[in-house]
């Protein structure tokens, strides 16, 4: 409403100072589900039109919306929820962005502070619950301190390593009236450091001079970071002409068609990527943190490597992997620096070293460990993939994933070139995570094509989200690969526990076209090889939500895999590059 | 590349130590933090949870008017597994300042202990006797028992309580380890 004398600080109502202070922090979008205790809060947001509020189905699936905003967009992702269940309906979503450093804001309810303690109806512990699963949290409990909470909370969210934090506000102190001075008044302590120290910069750009197998590892620090950082990222490899490799998390920051690019490491990742990584003399790690699905055997990993690592979490360093030249500092920061000093040195690096290297990863690349066998009776997830990647690749395009098979093939067969387009579980590994982020990422992008690429168990994790896809009109595209079969438990049971398949099969699966028809959205199903290209585009041309019930090959693995407790280089490979390496690998598993 | 820190233990021979190195070592360390509700459940919070130990921990308001409390924290773990602990402690938000006294200096370490000791004849008087080489205060009597106050290095209290136990003790309550760097100098 316009021409509403909005007051912008001074005496007010804590539920009108938290409208006040979303729009002091520039948020446009919430997520949300009411209830008893968050009522003053709904009242006034019920008064208002500069907030966009976002009803879910969920409470997960709002903290999970929140994220996809924050990824997608670099800002903090927003959520409202009630006390008791609200809050507790929260916890694996707040687990997920912690363990993604995603930076979101939650806003709980709580009951009155003088029935705190009580065992009040929907009361919980919610700062206790949440303390291990938040970077910080804040029970409010007087009025004049919650506008600088509140302000405080979104600064510790975004600054350092980003993360989760939620401010508990009783019921009493929404009603209450109370003083609010704006953004201001936050305190100003935390400010972790951003800038990396000279000499262990200096050092590594000596390093770089004289590496002969160097490798970029890249995490989703470099995303978190910014744009900038992308972009010196890319500027860097591309003046030192040094190979790259990303995690999970950190896809997009260097793109997928650019030279240097060995494809994602890791459990899944590429051969090239994880050969590189095991034979480099100079691993240079930025914003990445040397988790167990990248290392594999801690002891087995890059035998002969200096390693350099930047993180802006000191506690990041030297926590699995010994690191040689730690760089504490903002990715952005630390890079441009870097660049600096390297290039004042006189851009040097050892070209007949890096040569020969780069023809040994051309031989690891030319095993082409993506191949598949292909079939024209049933359709390969791979397969599905590939064709979703050539007829989307082009277009403004988000992605959102569940977890699985799937999840691994979409980030093998589907390139990404730009930062901030590729959102999914990667530290939680959270099924149920991927439709609610779709939803989030289509609120902050309405003109851009969304798709969550799922599995069918994962999906109806939180299924019930498509009422919030119909009711805000959101085109999201759930593209679900269904192989009836909860398909990376079953591929571990298969290499791992004797193909004993317990638990693993998807049972009474619903109709996903009446699915869709029943929450008035459009259902689309696709079990021809032959028909698939016309399907998808049939789920590109739909102007509005589709559930895309892919039948896909029951019994494919993924690979390249290492094992649980192997080494990079004791990769299990798919069944065309190696038919063999299988056998000798499934009987050392067994 | 090893990183060798000078002075890191104070029970080291060479005052050399790798942060490599498999050897469990007794950190005394120091942690300011905001005195605000939850800031102890934190910190003990990230030591249950991550699996590390807390030999002693004692904590207490050091600075009224500017919400500051010292918490101070006897650990153990390789040295690699400290440097964790002390980084893990620094990214809790309400941890201004976390020092490692072991490393950064000699330090005076004192603990305060009450012992209930119960007896009569010669075990009583051996008590007695005891306390007072070891400085202890007589805080409470009766004509079957002694409460002795005692103040020390936790080894010493450790020492006494060896000596007491076969003369009566019944009961004992210690306050965990307070400690500060020697010297004219604060870095805290
Ligand atoms: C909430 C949750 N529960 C259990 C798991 C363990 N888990 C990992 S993958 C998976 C199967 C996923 O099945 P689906 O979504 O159909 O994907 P697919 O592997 O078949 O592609 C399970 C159960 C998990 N990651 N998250
Ligand atoms: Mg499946």
């Amino acid at each position: 409403m316009t021409g509403q004398t909005e007051q912008t600080a001074g005496q007010m109502t804590g539920a009108k100072m938290v409208v006040q202070a979303l729009r002091d922090q520039g948020v446009d979008t919430v997520f949300g589900y009411p209830g008893g205790a968050v009522l003053p809060i709904y009242d006034e947001l019920f008064q208002q039109n500069d907030i966009r509020h976002v009803l879910v189905r969920h409470e997960q699936g709002a903290i999970h919306a929140a994220e996809g905003y924050a990824r997608s967009t670099g800002k903090p992702g927003v959520a409202i929820v009630t006390s008791g269940p609200g809050a507790t309906n929260a916890v694996t979503g707040l687990t997920d962005a912690l363990l993604d450093s995603i930076p979101i804001v939650v806003l709980s309810g709580q009951v009155p502070t003088f029935m705190i303690g009580s065992d009040a109806f929907q009361e919980a512990d919610t700062v206790g619950i949440t303390r291990p699963c938040t970077k910080h949290n804040w029970l409010v409990k007087e009025t004049d301190r919650l506008g600088s909470t509140l302000h405080e909370a979104f600064h510790v969210a975004t600054q350092g390593r980003p993360g989760p934090v939620l401010v508990d506000i009783p019921k009493d102190v929404q009603f209450a009236t109370g003083s609010y001075g704006g953004k201001e008044t936050r305190s100003t302590r935390y400010a972790p450091p951003t800038k990396g120290d000279g000499t262990a910069i200096e050092a590594l750009a000596r390093a770089m001079e004289t590496a002969k197998r160097p490798v970029f590892y890249t995490g989703g620090g470099v995303i978190n970071s910014g744009p900038e950082a992308s972009k010196l990222l890319r500027d860097l490899v591309a003046a030192t002409g040094f190979p790259i490799t990303s995690t999970l998390m950190g896809l997009g920051a260097y793109p997928a068609s650019g030279e240097q690019w060995l494809g994602m490491l890791g459990m899944h990742g590429l051969y090239e990527a994880n050969m590189a990584m095991h034979g480099c003399d100079l691993m240079i790690c930025i914003g990445a943190r040397f988790d167990d699905r990248i290392t594999g055997r801690i002891d087995a990993f890059s035998p002969n490597s200096t390693r350099a690592h930047i993180d802006i979490d000191p506690s990041s360093l030297n926590k699995v992997i010994r690191t040689d030249i730690p760089i504490i500092g903002d990715v952005a920061e630390v890079l441009k620096e870097l660049l600096g000093v390297w290039s004042a040195r006189g851009r040097k690096t050892d070209r007949e070293g890096l040569a020969q290297w780069q023809a040994q990863i051309g031989e690891w690349r030319a095993k082409d460990c993506l191949a598949f066998r292909n079939s024209d009776k049933v359709i390969k997830p791979q397969y599905a993939l590939q064709r979703l990647e050539a007829l989307t690749k082009d277009r403004d395009r988000y992605i959102t994933t569940e977890v699985g098979q799937h999840q691994m093939w979409a980030a093998q067969y589907l390139g990404f070139e730009a930062p901030n387009r590729w959102m999914t579980s990667g530290g939680l590994g959270t099924m149920g995570y991927g439709f609610p982020a779709s939803i989030g990422v289509q609120m902050a992008h309405p003109g851009s094509l969304v798709i969550n690429v799922a599995g069918e168990a994962s999906w109806l994790m939180n299924m019930q989200e498509m009422g919030t896809a119909v009711q805000y009109r959101l085109p999201v595209k759930q593209f679900i690969l269904n192989n009836e079969r909860l398909g990376m438990v079953r591929q571990w049971q298969e290499l791992l526990h004797g193909e004993r398949y317990s638990q693993s099969w998807s049972e009474a699966l619903p109709d996903f076209v009446k699915l869709a028809e029943a929450f008035g959205a459009k259902g689309i199903i696709c079990k021809d090889p032959a028909d698939l290209d016309d399907a998808i585009m049939e789920m590109l041309d739909y102007d509005g939500p589709v559930i895309f019930d892919c039948l896909v090959e029951k019994h494919e693995n993924c690979f390249p895999m290492i094992p649980s407790g192997k080494a990079h280089n004791e990769m299990l490979m798919g069944e065309v590059s190696t038919a063999h390496a299988i056998e000798a690998g499934g009987a050392v598993l067994v | 590349m090893l990183n060798i820190k000078a002075g890191s233990t104070s029970h080291s021979a060479y005052n050399l130590r790798s942060v490599y190195s498999d050897v469990e070592e007794r950190h005394t360390l120091a942690v300011i933090v905001e005195n605000e509700p939850g800031v102890l459940a934190r910190v003990i919070g990230l030591f249950s949870g991550r699996g590390y130990n807390i030999e002693s921990l004692t904590v207490a308001e050091i600075d009224h008017t500017g919400h500051m409390s010292r918490i101070t924290l006897v650990t153990s773990g390789t040295p690699q597994v400290i440097e964790q602990i002390k980084a893990q402690l620094g990214r809790i938000v309400p941890v201004h300042e976390v020092h490692d006294l072991t490393v950064e200096g000699p330090t005076v370490e004192r603990e305060l202990a009450l012992f209930k000791v119960r007896g009569e004849g010669d075990a009583r008087v051996e008590a007695l006797r005891l306390a007072d080489i070891f400085r202890a205060n007589v805080v409470d009597s009766t004509l079957e028992s002694f409460v002795f106050e005692i103040t020390g290095t936790p080894e010493k209290i450790d020492a006494f309580a060896d000596l007491m136990r076969p003369l009566g003790l019944i009961e004992l309550a210690r306050t965990g380890v307070a400690a500060l760097s020697r010297g004219p100098d604060s870095r805290v």
